[in-house]
């Protein structure tokens, strides 16, 4: 076996964002060694531009409780999240949102002192009816806010960091045990052997595969395609979320607290469109929904622009002191990005790529789950998932606005508690396998040689991708153009084996990890794209104009996607832990 | 438009020196950021910097940006004084090309303790906070410790290992004026001396570049009057 620097903790986490953080803190708290391994220093993590909120049943503004939010999260879901993972985290969602706030989070608050909560999309009182008010805030910088208070406990608790270091592969033994990961340090270029009991993939999304997102650069999937290159297959990856209101062309986030706070869409006749499409949520009907809308109008000529390639968020009749209080951040770019103050002038919008619902299979403690034989959620030892990267489900075909902050800390908290017991009964770290070191490190040393040939450059490849994907696999979708797209997603994949970097240094090869992130982002696009074009009906954010209805009967399964066997399914888990199961029905807003 | 970036890289340069790059198209509305990935990715790969969200909120691209700090992300080209002289932040060692080794400016923001220190036992609910308390944290919370602030600090230049710079002392004031913390006390305490807060002479370098428009100046008077009301 390579000799190569070896350090030894308990647990393991890749990725510094909301999901890594909380669980990070969870096992300090609990006395465990935990190393936390991120590319970037934990507060440049994607967490930190989550805007709107983060959904709890505080009923601190209008009645509520977490069965309701349970019921708008399984409709939200179109039936395909798993009911006993959705119970388990509105019912801990309170509690949640309590301790960010001991945290230090600074909420935006009620006159009464209590935690300020808006409206946001698909939230009802009482099972469908009245708008709920669930979404806790701290103004339009929630995610900020909660990112930096939990890096900031993390060095109260004094957990290790490895910052700007980049894990390549997941380390296993014969015996399929997870036993960390290998990494590098990008300053210097130095591998590392990072051994665990327990590792945690807690690496967001993979919005990057798109060439319009809402996404930061670093959201390429990088635990999702370990995952996959371990053998896990990824799950229900087709669900691919397009936020209604990116920037039109340019992609910048601007919350649906927007709409939460009472602006509104309009098409080139000025019309408040969404009243056509929801006629009772309107503008906070779900992302899906309103997203399909947009793209309709835009479709059917009543596009807003000289190109009619947009339409208009409308926020000017709010009053600027709203504006200020509530929306100071997306004022702020508007103004940057667009030279307009929102507080005058609507703002041009159109969906926009933004979230991955798919994701890492796990069940609701966090452990990540295969099909092994008869068994379809069968645990691999010592790996557990969290976050955007991970599909417990909770989010199934379409997440509701508020649910990914909530989705990050409650399941961080739980796999971290779930990892405390299997500590208790692991109690010593297992010899590693020479063979998956081996190919690791193979992964690395491709890009160490000097450059020879005329291979392609990894920003060639990359924009050609995210070209792809966003023309084959957006928010319409059918068969031919899903064809043609898995064909071209394969060639690239083809040439990427011959592509080449010009940048051989040890120092901050930032070429370096640009290629192995394109790498990852690969393995996501061929789960994306090939389970978009297996599946042959409508759900939530995956809309084919050749099957434009829900198929219960044949769909209401997950998708599986392997890089060994291609395409698998296995069924939603409908039962929930304590209440009665939520049936599929007929999804109107 | 023309470009004059700052490259170094320690293992095959024995000296920093200004490399020239131009890009011919410039789309409107381009940042400054966007003509630097223009460049990695069609010009020279090697060029070395930070980046993430690229819309101002994760702090990574803090650079010099003719003369002055900024984040690339929201720095428009246009309007930019050509060549458009782009170096590091300054004040911190340069590990490569534009990427500075912020270990300090960290261990500054560390020692200010910055997380809520509460001794009572916690409620089952929140903590509460009327909405005017929770204003005093305006202008305070929002930092994204991107460090254009205090390597643009003379003080910081001088002393970086004792004067704890204008973000630390941001976050300092975070904690003091959050009216849920339990430890104003020794957070005033912790700041006595020559050094770590009075070692700032009000020069307002910060309050000029923070790129979220933030006022650490003011933060740090505001430490320095409580400080002062504390000693009498």
């Amino acid at each position: 076996m390579p000799d190569l620097p070896r350090r030894q903790f308990d647990s393991l986490i890749i990725g510094a964002g909301g999901g890594g953080l909380r669980a990070a803190l969870q096992l300090s708290n609990a006395e465990a060694s935990v190393a936390v391994v991120s590319k970037v220093f934990p507060t440049r993590s994607h967490t930190v531009a989550a805007q709107g909120g983060m959904n709890a049943a505080l009923a601190n503004v209008l009645p509520d409780n977490w069965h309701w939010h349970m019921f708008d999260t399984v409709k939200g879901s179109d039936y395909l999240g798993d009911q006993d993972a959705i119970e388990y985290m509105c019912r801990a969602a309170p509690q949640a949102v309590y301790e960010l706030e001991h945290f230090g989070v600074p909420f935006s608050r009620m006159d009464n002192g209590t935690i300020y909560q808006r409206p946001f999309g698909g939230q009802s009182q009482n099972f469908g009816g009245d708008q709920a008010a669930r979404t806790c805030a701290a103004a339009d910088r929630t995610g900020h806010a909660i990112l930096h208070s939990l890096y900031q406990q993390n060095i109260r608790a004094k957990t290790h960091f490895f910052d700007e270091y980049f894990a390549v592969d997941l380390l296993k033994d014969q015996q399929g045990y997870v036993l960390g990961a290998l990494a590098f340090d990008i300053h210097n270029g130095e591998p590392v052997v990072i051994e665990a009991k327990t590792t945690l993939l807690a690496t967001g999304g993979a919005g990057q595969i798109f060439r319009t997102t809402t996404n930061a650069l670093i959201n390429t999937g990088d635990g999702m395609s370990m995952a996959l290159r371990a053998g896990v297959p990824l799950q229900d990856m087709e669900f691919f979320q397009f936020h209604p209101t990116g920037i039109a062309g340019r992609g910048m986030l601007i919350t649906e607290g927007a709409r939460g706070e009472g602006g509104y869409l309009i098409n080139a006749d000025g019309e408040r469109m969404m009243e056509r499409y929801a006629p009772k949520a309107k503008d906070l009907a779900s992302r899906d929904v309103v997203s399909r809308a947009i793209a309709t109008e835009v479709r059917e000529g009543r596009g807003c622009g000289p190109n009619k390639d947009h339409v208009m968020l409308k926020l000017d009749h709010l009053g600027e002191d709203v504006i200020q209080k509530r929306l100071p951040g997306i004022r702020q770019t508007c103004i940057t990005f667009l030279g307009i103050d929102p507080a005058e002038t609507p703002i041009p919008i159109f969906p926009t790529a933004h979230y991955t619902m798919g994701g890492i299979p796990t069940n609701r403690h966090g452990q990540v789950v295969v099909p092994v034989k008869d068994t379809p959620e069968e645990p691999v030892p010592g790996l557990y998932a969290a976050g955007e990267c991970a599909c417990v489900s909770v989010h199934g075909a379409n997440r509701l606005g508020g649910n990914s902050l909530l989705d990050i800390v409650v399941f961080g908290r739980a796999a971290a508690n779930h990892i405390i017991e299997y500590l208790a009964d692991n109690r010593y770290h297992r010899r590693l396998d020479a063979g998956s070191l081996e190919s690791a490190l193979q992964r690395v040393q491709r890009w160490d040689s000097k450059p020879t040939g005329d291979g392609e450059s990894i920003a060639v490849l990359r924009d050609e991708l995210k070209a792809v994907m966003e023309n084959h696999c957006s928010v319409f979708r059918n068969e031919d153009v899903l064809t043609e797209g898995v064909a071209k997603v394969e060639q690239l994949v083809e040439r990427f084996k011959y592509a080449r970097i010009d940048d051989s240094s040890a120092v901050f090869n930032t070429a370096r990890v640009e290629a192995l992130e394109l790498e990852n982002l690969f393995g996501v696009a061929l789960a994306t794209i090939h389970s978009a074009h297996a599946r042959k009906e409508s759900r939530g954010a995956h809309s084919r104009i050749d099957y434009t209805e829900r198929d219960d009967m044949n769909w209401m399964r997950h998708s599986l996607y392997s890089l060994e066997t291609g395409m698998d399914y296995k069924p939603v888990r409908t039962k929930p832990i304590s209440v009665e199961s939520f049936p599929p029905k007929a999804r109107v807003y | 438009m023309k470009f004059s970036v700052y490259r170094y890289n320690p293992e095959v340069d024995k000296k920093p020196y200004m490399q020239e790059y131009e890009l011919r198209e410039i789309q409107p509305g381009l940042m400054l950021l966007g003509a630097l990935l223009q460049i990695k990715d069609t010009i020279d790969e090697t060029l070395s910097f930070r980046r993430s969200c690229g819309e101002g909120v994760c702090g990574s691209d803090g650079m010099n940006i003719n003369g002055i700090n900024g984040l690339a992300c929201i720095t428009p080209v246009a309007g930019l004084k050509q060549p458009v002289q782009i170096r590091p932040l300054p004040g911190l060692p340069v590990v490569r090309d534009l990427i500075v080794d912020m270990e300090q400016f960290y261990q500054n923001y560390r020692d200010v303790k910055p997380y809520l220190i509460v001794d009572d036992p916690m409620p089952e609910v929140e903590l509460p906070q009327t909405p005017e308390q929770r204003d005093r944290l305006d202008g305070l919370y929002e930092c994204i410790l991107c460090a254009c602030c205090s390597t643009q600090c003379p003080s910081f230049w001088w002393n970086p290992d004792k004067y704890l710079g204008p973000a630390a002392l941001l976050q300092a004031s975070r904690f003091i004026e959050d009216s849920r913390d339990q430890a104003t006390e020794d957070r005033l305490a912790a700041l006595e001396g020559p050094f770590k807060l009075f070692r700032c002479h009000s020069i307002m370098n910060c309050v000029q570049v923070c790129p979220k428009g933030l006022n650490p100046t003011k933060a740090i008077n505001d430490i320095k009057k409580k400080m002062v009301k504390r000693a009498l």
